[in-house]
């Protein structure tokens, strides 16, 4: 079998007491992409922040595995290091620390003490990509997503998928405040890391995303579930149609987590 | 006064002190006088920080030679790490105790007329030169005890003069280093950037008396004049026996500016202050400062612009890390005068806390008295941000990486601005073994 197989079973995730996921099922293959779609407020983000262990989401029930691994036993470097990868909807800014130091501590916190990239092959790297994704070369060197506008975080998170190569990559609303060049650019980015050993979740609100990228799957989630999954088409039926007639077909009068159907 | 409190030294000492360092008279007069009025004035009274019990009357003042060395290979491996030994600088000075150890200025420097010497050889050369600013615009001698102690007492220190017109491309490095674990060091450091003219300038303080107590109670003035530019960083890492009185002072004049990076590594109690007297219209003083406090170090900062100028400019940027039961307090003042029109004051004041025993202040103080001005101040106490290390942990730093990657870079701004690569390396390795 080609590349690594993250599952998630019967997901039920709290923040503060308030049940937010209500049982969420999706596997997610090397080789794969899937989009995750819904309306605002539907679980999306909380879905990813779940996997990748976010301090303040709490697991009541359900399982993930990466490869039949208890990923919710891992700490969140851990996760990481295991093959997980998150392009954040909201990147944190970091003072003081450069791009290109944090990008070569990652990549090195991967490949383990003694297995250390050496400075001439990280440069290399890093300057491919920087040149692939059509960023500033001083980028590098300012501050993590310190002053970034919205569209360079954006850029910021796929460079730093492009280096680390994780097994699985989640990205949430990579594409939120893109405008047209960007969106190609972040789209090729991604699109570059197509091959069995990737998989990959997009989570996105604009069919516009799924032009450049065509995903294997599209899941559709409402009250923090997955209620509907089909190909390419349902997406594209997403965007002309809105999400009325899912919800009237399945009933849910308020798609919102607080709701049950 | 109480007999308790009375000076353990007395004028004859003072006299012959002088005399024995072949003193102009205007130095013995300042000093005679400074030690009259030290015994009448009151400690300085920091804010938020009681000083009454730190040690600063135990202290033997008396000067301490130290060996001359012919070559840095000499020095210890701590000092060698200060200096680029195999491409020696071409201004440095060492002082050693309270005698310069080793010194260069280069040629060309000299052609041009630049003075960097110790403080007893410019009194002897140049005299006039340094009473014209020795105690007069930024520090006075009767603004408490501690100034006039420091006055009194003096017993190291240099100067440094660049003329008119002369730019100083190579920083000028000075080490301060107190090997002797029982002499106080009361150093004055003057500084004199003559009209448009530019400096760099470098110094660290370096001590290693863990148990020995004794006292470092240090003056710097730094003086650009109309259109000069200062820039002047610093290392201090007296060690934990010393209780350390730290005043650092620059005046302004018009389009003058002073550029402050200062890193305060002390592990002993510290006093700190740096205040910017924006005198000319159109100057700027912008002071960075970062501090690491641990074990039950007790420091009080105050970092302070004063607005007289017109169009001036000052940004106070204070970061300090406190850990175990460390104390900190930041005071960042901005006083902007009547008269000081569309001047501005920013300032930054931000404390990370590294353990629940540890505690940190930070005071933005604005003092406005003049409509066109703008301001502004933001302070915070806080622990590490949770969100950032989840976002450093989600690309498969460790916890501790990712802690010590927060770390450095909240101190980075002083850092970043030290302009000799040794030193900034220096820094680092203090701020990585007083964090770790
Ligand atoms: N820290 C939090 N505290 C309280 N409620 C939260 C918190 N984070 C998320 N929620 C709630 O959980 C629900 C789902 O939020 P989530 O961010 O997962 O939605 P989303 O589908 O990603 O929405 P969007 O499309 O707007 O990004 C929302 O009702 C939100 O208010
Ligand atoms: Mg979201």
């Amino acid at each position: 079998m080609a590349g690594s197989t993250l599952e998630i079973k019967n997901l039920h995730v709290s923040i503060e007491g308030n049940e937010i996921l209500k049982g969420v099922n999706l596997t997610i293959k090397g080789g794969e992409f899937h989009a995750v779609m819904g309306p605002n407020g539907t679980g999306k983000s909380t879905l990813a922040s779940a996997i990748m262990g976010h301090p303040k989401f709490e697991i009541t029930e359900g399982s993930i595995t990466l490869d039949g691994e208890d990923v919710l036993e891992m700490e969140v470097d851990e996760r990481a290091r295991a093959g997980l990868f998150l392009g954040m909807q909201y990147p944190s800014e970091i003072s003081g620390v450069t791009t290109s130091d944090f990008l070569r501590s990652s990549i090195n916190a991967k490949r383990g003490e003694g297995n250390e990239i050496s400075l001439m092959k990280f440069i290399k790297e890093m300057d491919e990509a920087l040149d692939f994704l059509e960023i500033d070369k001083n980028m590098a060197q300012r501050y993590l997503n310190e002053g970034f506008s919205g569209g360079e975080k954006k850029r910021n998170e796929i460079l730093q998928l492009m280096l680390l190569k994780p097994e699985i990559a989640i990205l949430d609303e990579i594409d939120s405040g893109l405008d047209i060049d960007a969106l190609k650019v972040v789209s090729k980015g991604i699109n570059k890391m197509r091959e069995d050993n990737f998989g990959c979740l997009i989570i996105t609100h604009y069919q516009r995303l799924l032009n450049y990228i065509t995903p294997d799957q599209v899941h559709v989630m409402m009250q923090g579930r997955v209620v509907k999954s089909g190909g390419p088409e349902l997406a594209q039926r997403l965007e002309a149609e809105g999400y009325e007639w899912i919800k009237e077909e399945l009933g849910i009068e308020d798609e919102t987590v607080g709701q049950n159907a | 006064m109480t007999v308790e409190t009375k000076l353990p030294y007395d004028k004859d000492y003072i006299v012959q002190f002088s005399q024995d360092r072949n003193e102009p008279d205007w130095m013995k007069t300042l000093r005679l006088q400074a030690l009259e009025q030290a015994d009448s004035l009151d400690m300085p009274k920091p804010d938020k920080t009681k000083i009454d019990r730190w040690n600063f009357s135990r202290f033997n003042p008396n000067y301490a030679e130290g060996h001359a060395i012919s070559s840095l290979n000499e020095l210890p491996e701590e000092l060698k790490a200060l200096l680029d030994v195999e491409n020696p600088p071409k201004n440095l000075l060492i002082q050693r105790n309270h005698s310069v150890a080793y010194h260069t200025l280069s040629e060309e420097l000299k052609e041009k007329g630049v003075i960097f010497t110790d403080i007893f050889t410019a009194m002897q050369n140049h005299s006039d030169l340094v009473e014209q600013y020795y105690m007069k615009d930024a520090v006075s001698v009767d603004e408490h005890r501690l100034t006039a102690l420091h006055a009194a007492l003096m017993n190291g220190g240099l100067f440094v003069y660049v003329p008119k017109n002369v730019q100083i491309v190579e920083p000028i490095q000075v080490v301060f280093w107190q090997e002797n674990p029982e002499t106080a060091l009361f150093n004055h450091v003057l500084v004199v950037a003559d009209e448009s003219s530019s400096l760099t300038y470098v110094e660290n303080y370096l001590s290693q008396n863990e148990t020995e107590e004794t006292v470092a109670n240090v003056v710097t003035e730094v003086i650009a004049k109309d259109n000069a530019k200062i820039s002047f960083g610093a290392v201090d890492h007296f060690a934990a026996g010393t209780t350390t009185y730290m005043n650092r002072r620059g005046v302004t004049y018009r389009d003058a500016s002073i550029d402050w990076a200062l890193g305060q590594m002390n592990d002993g109690h510290t006093v700190f202050e740096n205040l910017t007297h924006l005198i000319g219209d159109n100057s700027s003083g912008h002071a960075k400062m970062v501090t690491v406090g641990r074990g039950k170090q007790i420091q009080n900062f105050t970092t302070k612009s004063l607005h007289i100028g017109q169009d001036s400019d000052a940004h106070i940027l204070q970061h300090g890390v406190m850990k175990e039961g460390a104390t900190a307090i930041f005071n960042a003042i901005g006083k902007i005068e009547h008269g000081a029109t569309r001047s501005n004051a920013e300032q930054e004041s931000r404390v990370l806390m590294l353990s629940e025993k540890a505690r940190g202040d930070a005071n933005p103080i604005l003092l406005i008295d003049e409509n066109d001005v703008t301001a502004g101040h933001a302070a915070s106490v806080g622990r590490v941000d949770p969100m950032q290390m989840y976002y450093l942990m989600s690309r498969g730093i460790s916890q501790a990486e990712a802690e010590r990657l927060i770390i450095h870079g909240f101190l980075a701004p002083v850092v970043k601005q030290l302009p000799i690569a040794s030193v900034r390396e220096q820094l680092t390795e203090l701020i990585e073994r007083k964090v770790y």
